[in-house]
């Protein structure tokens, strides 16, 4: 075995695939996050929950390379350079690490989209970003995925203006998974949708997170759609963990007052 | 028939030019126009080139407008250019725009303020009724304007003067370490743009892109709601300080239009609310320049103010890339040379695009031709 | 000029009427801070660097890039060739190269081979450059992404960062919509295969002779002050797929003139019922030819040079 492959074994057996120690992100008197830690391994969901103002969509800027924070590290397993402070990098490594490993989707698909360019072309890009130049393979590749988000296939060509908001969804997700990311970051994807877009989509994403072994990271204010996608909880308010655990666990035995008083004020469906 | 390429374009050129001096001139029966008639009598053509033209010399603004005949773009073109073989041997001091010898100066802030509205000469009250006396040679000799009893108040005091005692008015930031303004003469454009940057790119910049904009900010296209606090015009020194002597000396007296726009309170939990200003500076009497100016300045603090860029007056590289006129003209007016290669090139790639869609119309006819025809 | 005309303008005092300008019309500060920017720009090929642009006495958008590098780096004993749209005698190249023989006090030349600077818009000669030749391109937009995105910030950003996604999936859209990659002129490049470039709007044809070519490029946007470069043996590869590769433009006719079937054709309208013929865009390299007895059909008698009987 060649070096680099040995350090390879031992990179995937031993080390986490994202830790988080004390982060910290502070605007002058106020706090967005406080002192957060915690580890994941590959193929892991992690559901962050809490109400607006939390501080979870802080979190989840700090640890996709979005936000420095003020205080704390967080170590990523890059592709590239192995357990690194994804913080320590220069911003040109950060960049490129983002686009090659990891998928960042957003809440609103016009965050995340080129809206000016087709559909096919914004899923294309995530392949051409990783250097493959052959056209008739990526489009392929782009119809593939865009038939596996269950987009009707004859819009390929049509620009994300023209979609629905749940079509434009799952360009994103699609977008966003072409390139086997090792790391998937989500903030609200359902959130804008209808009821009943929300319930199919969310199916989709739990297939394809299972299918493709995905780690991922959910924000989320609601509970129901964190029981259905994540393995591990964290409950964040005022910009602190107050509770971390199995989704199950965390959801059917809250511990923290606060956690109970989110839970019990779920609807149950 | 045999094609015969004529070469001769430097002839042509030379027979232009010629040409271009007799329409210049126009019709040889009527009197020469006199460069000191252009400096006297189109001193507002001459205050705008000085201003857009980055230099001030009131005969060569005169002689660039003869020459362009009266095409005022093309003349500021010909001072910039002239400027530029200019060497630079120092800058001077700021000027003291409250020291100004003022010829007009008004304020719609309020009804009156210390020194009075002085009205000076301006076309503002003016109705604007074809003189035809002026037609007629010899409506001149003007009688004489009425002088006063007595002299001004001098020096004037400024608006921002009257409002220092309750601290109305914000002040004039002072930018720590760095004395040296940008100058965009000397190193292109850079962004963000710092507020020294702007101010110089929109002294220079084309009166009518920033009246424009001025206008669209005051019919809602952004956030600025002017208050003229102050517009004044007249001569201020020019002061200089050599080397070899090391105290300032005056080397000229210049003529300045400048305008003060107070707009929007702006605050924060450490800083009590205050009026904002715009600010606008030109060369020469150029009232409608600098009150556009000032605006546009004003809107383009958004950034730095927090305010939200919403609008076109708004955004720095809109605005302070398109606000030159020479360039702008350049590169308008550059589509008229010669672009066949690339039409050419443009050419080849219609044709042949048409070429496919006919093939795959007549295609898809002959299919549609064949099943409609009854089998044999 | 005539030589003794020449000796007494370049020795003349710069108050005197032969020398109301400094050499080249720029002053020396200039210059120097024009060459400071050309080191920079062939130390990172392809990179745009800004650079002080002055107002000169021709209009943005019509060569004051090109003519401020030509300004820069000219001296005395160089040979000075201005071509526009290939043609030596197109209005705008005549004028230039009046300018420079005027300001420089320098031999001008349409053969490309004798030219030590040729100053160019849109095209690149036919005939190969050699070691010691500099080519000056007039570029009127030297930013490739410019079209795709008109912000300064952004694009400067995407070339620090090397992310010219857009640039990749605007070629992609073409290949959906056309069948082909749509750029003719100002087809982007990739310089050195780190920085994207427009080669100035030389038609895509031209591409190649961009690569690890003898000659060192210089392109200058006087308007956008960017100067570029591509200094000597470099690598350039224009944008393609593996599917869809770059090509040049092809005519099924030659040049009606001198018979050149591998040379950039301009069509040359003859009529109004649609005659047209096509003839070589190089205008020296056509004359070359038929100066070796090269005729195409359309060929006629010997040329009449008015310019030259004016100024007998």
């Amino acid at each position: 075995m060649t070096l680099t492959a040995q350090q390879e074994t031992v990179d995937q057996a031993d080390q986490p695939l994202l830790r988080v120690h004390s982060l910290s992100k502070h605007y002058g008197m106020i706090t967005g996050c406080r002192d957060v830690s915690f580890e994941m391994r590959p193929g892991e969901v992690l559901g962050i929950v809490g109400e607006s103002g939390s501080g979870k969509t802080t979190l989840l800027n700090c640890l996709s390379g979005r936000l420095t924070p003020s205080q704390g590290r967080v170590e990523f397993n890059a592709s590239r350079h192995g357990l690194v402070d994804i913080y320590n990098l220069s911003e040109p490594d950060r960049r490129r690490m983002q686009r090659e490993d990891w998928g960042f989707v957003h809440q609103n698909p016009r965050d995340g989209l080129r809206m000016r360019v087709s559909g096919g072309a914004n899923v294309a890009e995530s392949l051409m970003n990783l250097g493959r130049r052959h056209y008739g393979d990526m489009r392929q590749a782009s119809l593939n995925w865009l038939n596996r988000v269950e987009l009707d296939l004859s819009r390929i060509d049509d620009k994300p203006r023209t979609y629905s908001g749940g079509m434009q969804q799952r360009v994103q997700i699609a977008r966003n998974l072409i390139h086997a990311p090792r790391l998937v970051f989500m903030d609200e994807p359902t959130g804008g949708l209808d009821v009943s877009v929300q319930a199919r989509l969310l199916d989709l994403m739990r297939e394809l997170v299972r299918d493709l072994g995905l780690a991922a990271i959910l924000v989320t204010h609601d509970m129901a759609v964190a029981r259905l996608m994540a393995d591990r909880l964290m409950v964040m308010k005022s910009g602190s963990v107050v509770e971390t655990g199995l989704t199950d666990q965390v959801l059917d035995d809250p511990q923290h007052p606060y956690t109970q008083l989110l839970v019990s004020s779920v609807l149950q469906i | 028939m045999a094609y015969v390429a004529v070469k001769g374009g430097e002839r042509a050129i030379s027979n232009a030019h010629a040409l271009l001096e007799e329409s210049r001139r126009g019709d040889p029966s009527v009197p020469e126009l006199l460069v000191d008639q252009v400096r006297e009598q189109l001193s507002l053509s001459v205050d705008r080139v000085m201003a857009e033209g980055s230099c001030y010399d009131r005969d060569l603004a005169a002689l660039a407008i003869k020459q362009s005949a009266g095409d005022v773009a093309e003349a500021t073109f010909l001072m910039r250019a002239y400027r530029t073989t200019l060497p630079r041997f120092g800058f001077s001091k700021p000027v003291e725009t409250a020291a100004m010898a003022v010829r007009r100066r008004i304020s719609a802030a309020f009804k009156d303020i210390p020194g009075g509205q002085v009205l000076g000469a301006t076309f503002d009250y003016t109705h604007r009724l074809l003189d035809f006396k002026l037609a007629a040679e010899g409506a001149d000799p003007v009688a004489p304007a009425p002088q006063a009893l007595e002299p001004m108040v001098h020096p004037l005091p400024t608006i921002s003067s009257v409002f220092s005692h309750e601290n109305l008015l914000e002040q004039e930031a002072r930018v720590e370490g760095d004395d040296e303004p940008f100058d965009l003469t000397r190193e292109p454009m850079s962004f963000p743009a710092g507020r020294d940057q702007r101010l110089q790119a929109l002294a220079r910049g084309d009166e009518g892109f920033l009246l424009s904009l001025a206008y669209s900010s005051q019919r809602g296209w952004g956030n600025t709601h002017p208050l003229c606090g102050e517009i004044r015009m007249g001569e201020v020194p020019v002061e200089f300080v050599p080397d070899e002597l090391g105290f300032p000396i005056e080397i000229a007296d210049i003529t300045l239009t400048e305008c003060i726009m107070l707009s929007g309170f702006a605050g924060s939990a450490e800083r009590a609310p205050q009026y904002t200003r715009g600010y606008g500076l030109t060369f020469g009497h150029n009232e409608r320049k600098t009150m556009s100016m000032a605006i546009v300045d004003r809107a383009l603090r958004a950034r730095e103010l927090g305010e939200e860029i919403e609008a076109p007056c708004q955004d720095e590289e809109f605005v302070l890339y398109h606000s030159d006129n020479v360039e702008a003209s350049g590169f308008v007016q550059h589509l008229k040379l010669p672009h066949y290669v690339d039409f050419q090139a443009d050419l080849v790639f219609l044709r042949k695009l048409r070429a496919e869609f006919f093939d795959r119309k007549s295609a898809a006819e002959a299919i549609t031709k064949q099943q409609m025809e009854p089998a044999e | 000029m005539s030589s003794q005309a020449t000796d007494a303008a370049r020795t003349a005092n710069s108050n005197s009427p032969e020398r109301y300008y400094t050499y080249g019309y720029l002053d020396e500060q200039t210059k120097r801070m024009i060459r400071r920017a050309i080191l920079k720009a062939i130390a990172i090929p392809g990179y745009q660097v800004p650079f002080g642009s002055r107002e000169m006495p021709v209009p943005y958008g019509w060569g004051t890039g090109g003519i401020q590098l030509t300004a820069a780096i000219i001296g005395p004993d160089d040979v000075f060739k201005c071509i526009d749209q290939g043609a030596d005698d197109t209005t705008n190249a005549v004028s230039i190269r009046r300018f420079f023989a005027k300001v420089a006090d320098v031999a001008t030349t349409e053969d490309t081979a004798e030219a030590t600077i040729i100053q160019s818009r849109h095209r690149i000669p036919e005939h190969p450059l050699k070691d010691g030749q500099i080519m000056v391109f007039q570029v009127p937009q030297p930013e490739p992404l410019r079209g795709l995105e008109p912000r300064e910030m952004e694009t400067r950003a995407m070339h620090a960062y090397e992310e010219y996604g857009l640039q990749y999936v605007s070629l992609y859209e073409n290949v959906s919509a056309f069948g082909r990659i749509a750029a003719t002129a100002g087809y982007p490049v990739m310089v050195d295969e780190r920085y994207l470039m427009s080669p100035s709007p030389i038609p895509k044809f031209d591409n190649p002779k961009l690569h690890n070519s003898q000659a060192l490029m210089l392109f200058g946007a006087g308007r956008e002050k960017r100067i570029y470069a591509i200094p000597p043996h470099t690598t350039v590869r224009s944008l393609d797929f593996e599917d869809y590769p770059f090509e040049t433009q092809k005519w099924e006719e030659s040049c009606a003139l001198c018979a050149a079937d591998d040379s950039y054709l301009d069509e040359v309208v003859l009529d109004d019922q649609g005659q047209r013929m096509f003839v070589c865009s190089d205008s020296h390299y056509c004359s070359d030819r038929r100066a070796q007895g090269f005729r195409g059909p359309m060929a006629g008698h010997e040329l009449v040079d008015i310019d030259k009987d004016a100024d007998q």
